[in-house]
């Protein structure tokens, strides 16, 4: 039994909007938490003012806030509720943080809220780095040389002493944001500037640099009795010197002997126990490659990243458990829910590797800088299982969706040697892909080893797999025998390459395998290596060996996921898998679900009947259905991930549910498009594709300006962009890598719309519109939106409803879809249908009560919309709810923070009021607290272009100063400290500065109905406050 | 070449032959730790026995000497999903090529995890490694016994006498590290014999087998342990359990990985332990012992550890010394060497 029978009510605090380095992973374990507290019969209440997520959902908490994460509105929440404990270790760092203010603020103690699991003082232990190292020296555990500054100079006097390389990491930050290697004094000063202003606490830790240690992880749990064990290990790929976030991982570790292993898993223990913490913890070490030497690198007193990571690589589930152990259970009075036979005190035993990947979004920014250091900027991961090394590889890269053919980066094979060798010295994101593109031209692994410090034994892994791909594409389909071919699908390779290196369909492939029975199998994720009897309903394939399972005879649907987070496919398709499978199981499907992202909560094999963890491919996913039997998949929910395997899936006697591959493809062609709407006569924008340069610049005369130019079937906006000149737009066909066809439309300057229609074929129903504030021209996902529509005439959202339903009965389709209008004066366009939920489809979900996906789900299964009671269900939108787009720009150097057609943000935060005002303010305070606080009213706003000078004014009424060039130089107002904002509002074709700007955690407005809306609510909060004085 | 492995069922795996030795036969037990083979392989436990790793990647870090815990290999026979067939860093030998050296037959490419699966329903029975057809008469396994001749270690002031039942060198290793001397003697040793060493303790020893092999020594075992303070290890404790008129059984396919967890039924505080045993001891039958449980297996609730009431005896069903697996009870050894400093103590002033 628990021992804190006085706790009934738990505040949970969730980890805010997506940045790069706190993901959907917190999603996961958040849920988790939620799950595990109302198993035990706890209220439940969360704040987190992130709508894509599972966890703010009304399923898995009682009460939701959607509110800023900060102490002012967190003290709100607990007057209000007066929870009896908190739980701040499942919302990533954010949770941490506010915990740790909240507490510092002596709000718990004056509500009298128990911090449940890990004390404060202990998280402090863990998180201060000074604290830290005393208590590592005290338990005589080795950390690297370093010292704790506050300013440039001690920093430069501490790299003189050690030499350097040296490493810089700023206290309390996420994802290692603001640190990295310098490897001169220029390098050191710039660093620790950045870190200092990065530092919520101004502290910086510079370190002595181990690049080029193994890089070893410990996932940790203990409990209150002190019992501890090491849910997994993990080694990174990539040697000490690339954020773990950044880094190839694999789990279990593969090149530690066990002395090296036990050592290792020794230290964390002595750690855990010494910092009491009561919970899940992560312990990042330093392995040396040859002595086994260790230094530590780093703690973190909570569920993490690897946390996640560990859970979706063993089975075990980390914050389900860490949140019964802070309700005060141990370890062996809780079952292992994996086998249901033996306890949570037990380390999972593994039979097969897991792979994780990092998922980058350069392919998307190619200008940006893409060098990897401690400084995360992955935005996404996928992770694969296998019982075969290069095949655990080979089904990563398959994950990633990048441009590869088979295990080879396109884009790679043409570069020269030398370039390759400086890339695979310096590492960026493709430096998995350069190992094995100069294995591909015979450099040894000796050599590679000696530039990249990877680990002899990956290279020789990566190596094997390079020979046999030469081995067999001096083969063909007639030539090769069975054997070879069963090595070849044992190591991963997939039909679609070998049907490229032997010149055949890939379907003469598959015939072939048929004919000789190559077929993959499917083993269960167990924890125990088969030593006990397991009911998980979690597999992975491979090829060799007997299945696992033996499926049952029932009706099952198949809900394909949307692989790793991507900058415009984030979390809220997972959000929307996972309501899928819930409402299939409600209507008495089998419900499978088949993903590859290891944060997610579709991943969590508890969601579905069945999980399957494979790359999201038409074969990976064919031999699935295959295994199971399933003729019926629904791909609407995964993003355009999904809906993009429509048409091969049909051409193999699936029926795609809803979304047939024809309708897909009617909305997404654009030629095919325009016939579409003309045919029911709906207004559309003039537009073409064009084939070449010259079709280009002609289609571009006869719109005429300005033109929107963009290529076909794309996630996020990705490569749109509008140009107003036509000699931009030349010199853009000149530069740039463009690939024809590409769409080019005129470009309306108007007000942007969006609905999610739900449609049966015949009726529809449309939830709530959403209202774009900024004017057409800024992606829907970066653009700050309302709902219920603020601007829009009553005339207007009834023509986007018939406009809608006309659609909806035109196109061949059931289940959800989106549709985005764009409108000027009176007039009404319709920009694009997207045959698939959208991101707005959970944010409409949550603000009026409808659960979209969830209906959508019986539509595809034959319910008519008139049976599902969508009128009696809807609130009638009692509230205004703002969504307001959250930038990683400032961990991406390089990348514009300019609005434009491409997307660009990597989550969202809403505020919901019953006033427009009050949800603003409350959606633009919770979207930014990454950067400067903008709500003391002071500070300056450099203000660049005529509009933007004009507009500044309103600021300095509220106590800001305006900067302009003339006033003082750029350059200088850069390097000065009251800098707060940067307002120009023509910076679309020269970001230079824009992009500067962000790194600084400055806002940067370049659109003025964005610093408009900002105005507006500083002007709502400093009146607010005087009437607070008055 | 192809090779197989075939239970007494009849149930054959296959798999591809390493080695020049085409034939096998042994009791078939699996591993479930994901690393420590090079221990595994040379532990004297496993003495004539196959074993199975669940883990698919063996010989990723190659093979030490130095990790070795006797002299050489002794399973009889090495069944894996994969195995490491390249070059490593440095000195480090290929597991291959080393278990070729040594003659040791190894199957690879077989699918361990059903094979698992079928040793879990019908438990640690019989097994051939074979290349060509086998007669039925090949499930007739011989016995092995534990053969050593005296040896010695350390220079520390105490000295423990080491009963040997095919003993683990961290075993040794660990007495040597807290300051003892250690004598390694044969499970057959006389008592005299023993005697004339001077010991000031006595370490039972880990081992392969049923204890009861071991029964026609017992009363001079319970000698010794009315006598000196005992720690009894693996095979070891269930001799001691035995000796006492506790009765001991075979689990249906024993306890061997890196990953049990077992319970200190004093403070409730539940640990990891390196584990490799058949046999345990069986809870009902201590009751007249005189032996109390000291650590219980948090999954089934087997014996896993002993204190008697009366005499300074302790013991483990796991293995303390870790080596392969968790290195969380090195506390054992400083317990039993400070029981012995306090009985020498004791006796000194009586």
């Amino acid at each position: 039994m628990p021992k804190q029978q006085d706790i009934k009510k738990v505040l949970v605090i969730g980890s805010g909007p997506i940045v790069i380095g706190q993901a959907a992973e917190f999603d996961y374990s958040g849920t988790q938490a939620c799950k595990a507290l109302k198993e035990e019969g706890m209220e439940v209440v969360l704040i987190n003012n992130n709508p894509a997520t599972i966890m703010t959902d009304k399923t898995f908490a009682d009460e939701i806030y959607f509110e800023p994460l900060t102490v002012e509105y967190a003290e709100q929440i607990i007057k209000q509720e007066k929870p009896d404990g908190l739980l701040a270790t499942v919302g990533g760092q954010t949770g941490l943080n506010l915990a740790m203010d909240l507490d510092e603020a002596d709000i718990l103690k004056k509500y009298n809220v128990r911090l449940l699991g890990t004390d404060i003082h202990s998280i402090q232990k863990a998180e201060d780095r000074d604290a830290f190292r005393s208590l590592m020296h005290e338990l005589n555990e080795p950390v690297p040389e370093s010292e704790i500054v506050f300013s440039v100079h001690d920093a430069l006097v501490f790299a003189e002493e050690t030499g350097y390389p040296v490493i810089v990491r700023p206290a309390f930050t996420l994802g290692g944001f603001g640190g990295g290697i310098a490897k001169t004094k220029q390098d050191l000063s710039t660093l620790v500037k950045q870190g200092l202003s990065a530092s919520p606490i101004k502290q910086c830790l510079i370190e002595k640099s181990i690049a080029g240690y193994k890089e070893i992880e410990y996932e940790v749990m203990r409990d209150e009795n002190g019992t501890c064990i090491t849910v997994c290990n993990m080694e990174n790929v990539d040697p000490v010197g690339v954020h773990t976030g950044d880094s190839v991982v694999v789990a279990p570790s593969q090149t530690l002997t066990d002395d090296e292993y036990q050592s290792l898993r020794k230290a964390s223990l002595t750690i855990i126990n010494a910092l009491e913490i009561v919970g899940g913890c992560n312990i990042q070490f330093a392995l040396h490659p040859h002595n086994s030497e260790y230094y530590l690198i780093e703690v973190n007193p909570r569920v993490s990243r690897s946390s996640a990571l560990a859970s979706k690589a063993t089975g075990y589930p980390i914050a389900k458990i860490a949140a019964k152990l802070a309700l005060g259970y141990n370890l062996h009075e809780l079952k292992n829910p994996v086998t249901g036979t033996t306890f949570a005190s037990f380390e999972p035993a593994l039979d097969y590797v897991a792979v994780k990947m990092p998922r980058w979004p350069f392919d998307k920014f190619h200008q940006a800088d893409r060098k990897l250091g401690t400084q995360m900027k992955a935005t996404g991961e996928v992770m694969a299982l296998e019982r075969n090394m290069a095949s655990a590889f080979q089904k990563a890269i398959r994950s990633l969706e990048l441009k590869t053919n088979g295990m080879y980066l396109k884009e790679l094979t043409s570069v020269e040697e030398d370039v390759l060798y400086e890339l695979a010295a310096e590492a960026d994101d493709r430096r998995f892909f350069v190992v094995l593109e100069l294995l591909r031209r015979g450099v040894s692994t000796d050599k590679i080893h000696e530039i990249t410090k990877i680990t002899p034994y990956f290279l020789s892994v990566f190596n094997q797999m390079v020979q046999l791909d030469q081995t067999l594409t001096k083969l063909s389909l007639e030539t090769i025998e069975e054997p070879q071919l069963q090595l070849a699908k044992k190591f991963g390779f997939s039909d679609q390459y070998l049907s490229g290196i032997w010149s055949v369909s890939k379907q003469q492939v598959r015939s072939k395998r048929e004919e000789l029975n190559i077929v993959p199998s499917y083993k269960m994720v167990d924890t125990c290596a088969a030593e006990f009897e397991a009911k998980t309903t979690y597999f992975y394939s491979s090829w060799t060996g007997e299945s696992d399972k033996k499926p049952a005879e029932k009706k099952k649907v198949a809900v394909v996921g949307s692989g790793p987070i991507r900058i415009g496919q984030g979390v809220e398709f997972d959000y929307c898998c996972v309501h899928s499978a819930l409402a299939l199981n409600k209507m008495g499907r089998e419900a499978i679900l088949i993903n590859n992202n290891p944060e997610t909560v579709s991943t969590d094999y508890e969601v579905s009947d069945s999980l399957y963890f494979e790359p999201l491919t038409f074969e990976d996913i064919y031999h699935v259905l295959q295994f199971e039997g399933i003729s019926e998949v629904i791909l609407q929910f995964g993003g355009q991930t999904s809906i993009n395997l429509a048409k091969e899936l049909e051409e193999a006697g699936i029926q795609v549910l809803g979304s047939p591959a024809d309708t897909v493809d009617q909305m997404e062609d654009r030629d095919r498009f325009y016939q579409f709407l003309d045919k029911i006569s709906i207004p559309k924008l003039a537009g073409f594709t064009a084939h070449n340069e010259e079709e280009t610049k002609k289609f571009a005369e006869k719109l005429g300006l300005p033109v929107l130019v963009r290529p076909s079937y794309v996630i996020g906006g990705s490569g749109m962009k509008v140009f107003n000149s036509y000699r931009e737009l030349a010199a853009f066909l000149q530069n740039e890598l463009v690939s024809y066809p590409i769409l080019i439309d005129t470009f309306l300057q108007g007000i942007e719309a969006e609905v999610d229609v739900l449609t049966d074929g015949e009726e529809i129903f449309i939830p709530g519109i959403f209202e774009h504030i900024e004017g057409t021209g800024v992606h829907s996902g970066d653009s700050l939106t309302v709902t219920p529509p603020q601007t829009l005439s009553n005339r207007i959202q009834d023509q986007l409803i018939a406009l809608s339903k006309k659609i909806a009965v035109n196109m061949k389709y059931k289940g959800l879809f989106n549709i985005q209008f764009a409108i000027k004066d009176e007039d009404v366009y319709v920009i694009e249908v997207n045959p698939r939920a959208s991101r707005t489809a959970p944010i409409m979900s949550k603000i009026t009560n409808v659960n979209l996906v969830q209906k959508a789900t019986e539509l595809l299964l034959g319910t008519p919309l008139s049976q599902l009671k969508l009128e009696q269900e809807h609130n009638g939108q009692p509230f205004i709810t703002v969504k307001a787009p959250v930038y990683s720009t400032i961990k991406l150097p390089g990348v514009s923070p300019v609005l434009c057609p491409m997307m660009t943000s990597t989550g969202e935060a809403i505020g919901t009021d019953i006033d427009y005002t009050e949800a603003l303010v409350k959606a633009l305070k919770g979207s930014t607290l990454q950067l400067n606080n903008l709500w003391k009213f002071k500070g300056t706003i450099f203000a660049e272009g005529e509009a933007a000078k004009t507009e500044a004014k309103n600021w300095s009424q509220l106590g800001y100063s305006i900067v302009t060039k003339e006033d003082m130089p750029f350059e200088v107002w850069l390097k000065s400290d009251e800098k707060i904002a940067y307002m120009n509002f023509e910076a679309e074709t020269d970001s230079s500065k824009a992009k500067h700007v962000v790194l600084e955690r400055i806002h940067v407005w370049s659109r003025q109905e964005t610093a408009q809306s900002f105005l507006q609510a500083a002007l709502h909060i400093k009146n607010k406050r005087k009437e607070v004085l008055i | 070449m192809k090779g197989c492995i075939t239970l007494t069922n009849g149930n054959s795996f296959a798999g591809e032959w390493l080695g020049d030795n085409q034939y096998s036969a042994g009791e078939v037990v699996f591993y479930t730790g994901m690393t420590g083979y090079e221990q595994v392989l040379t532990d004297p436990s496993y003495q004539g026995q196959i074993v199975v790793f669940s883990y698919p990647f063996i010989g990723n870090y190659g093979f030490q000497p130095e990790s070795m815990e006797s002299a050489k290999i002794q399973v009889s026979g090495v069944i894996m999903a994969e195995c490491f067939p390249f070059q490593l860093e440095g000195d480090r030998h290929s597991l291959v090529a080393y278990l070729n050296e040594k003659q040791i037959p190894a199957l690879t490419n077989v699918d361990t995890r059903a094979l698992i699966q079928q040793i879990r329903k019908e438990g640690s029975v019989p097994a051939v490694m074979h290349t060509e057809s086998i007669t039925a008469d090949s499930f007739q396994l011989e016995e092995c016994w534990p053969r050593t001749a005296v040896k010695k270690a350390g220079t520390g002031d105490m000295h423990i006498v080491l009963i040997d039942f095919g003993y683990k060198k961290s075993i040794v290793n660990s007495l040597v590290n807290e300051g003892c001397s250690v004598t390694v003697v044969p499970f057959d040793t006389e008592m005299s014999d023993i005697e004339k060493l001077n010991p000031d303790g006595f370490v039972f020893s880990n081992g392969a087998g049923d204890p009861m092999r071991f029964s026609s020594y017992f009363h001079r075992y319970k000698n010794i342990a009315t006598r000196y303070p005992v720690l009894g290890i693996c095979l070891g404790h269930q001799i001691l359990a035995l000796a006492f008129g506790g009765e001991t059984m075979k689990l249906k396919f024993g306890h061997r990985g890196a990953n049990h967890p077992v319970m200190n039924v004093k403070t409730g505080k539940v640990s990891m332990s390196s584990q490799n045993h058949s046999y345990v001891v069986k809870k009902e039958s201590l009751k007249s012992t005189g032996f109390n449980i000291w650590f219980e297996n948090v999954n089934d609730k087997s014996v896993e550890g002993l204190v008697h009431s009366q005499y300074e005896i302790s013991s483990v069903q796991f293995h303390p010394e870790a080596a392969p697996g968790p290195q969380e009870h090195a506390q054992i050894f400083q317990d039993f060497i400070k029981t012995v400093q306090h009985k020498e103590k004791v006796r000194s002033y009586a």
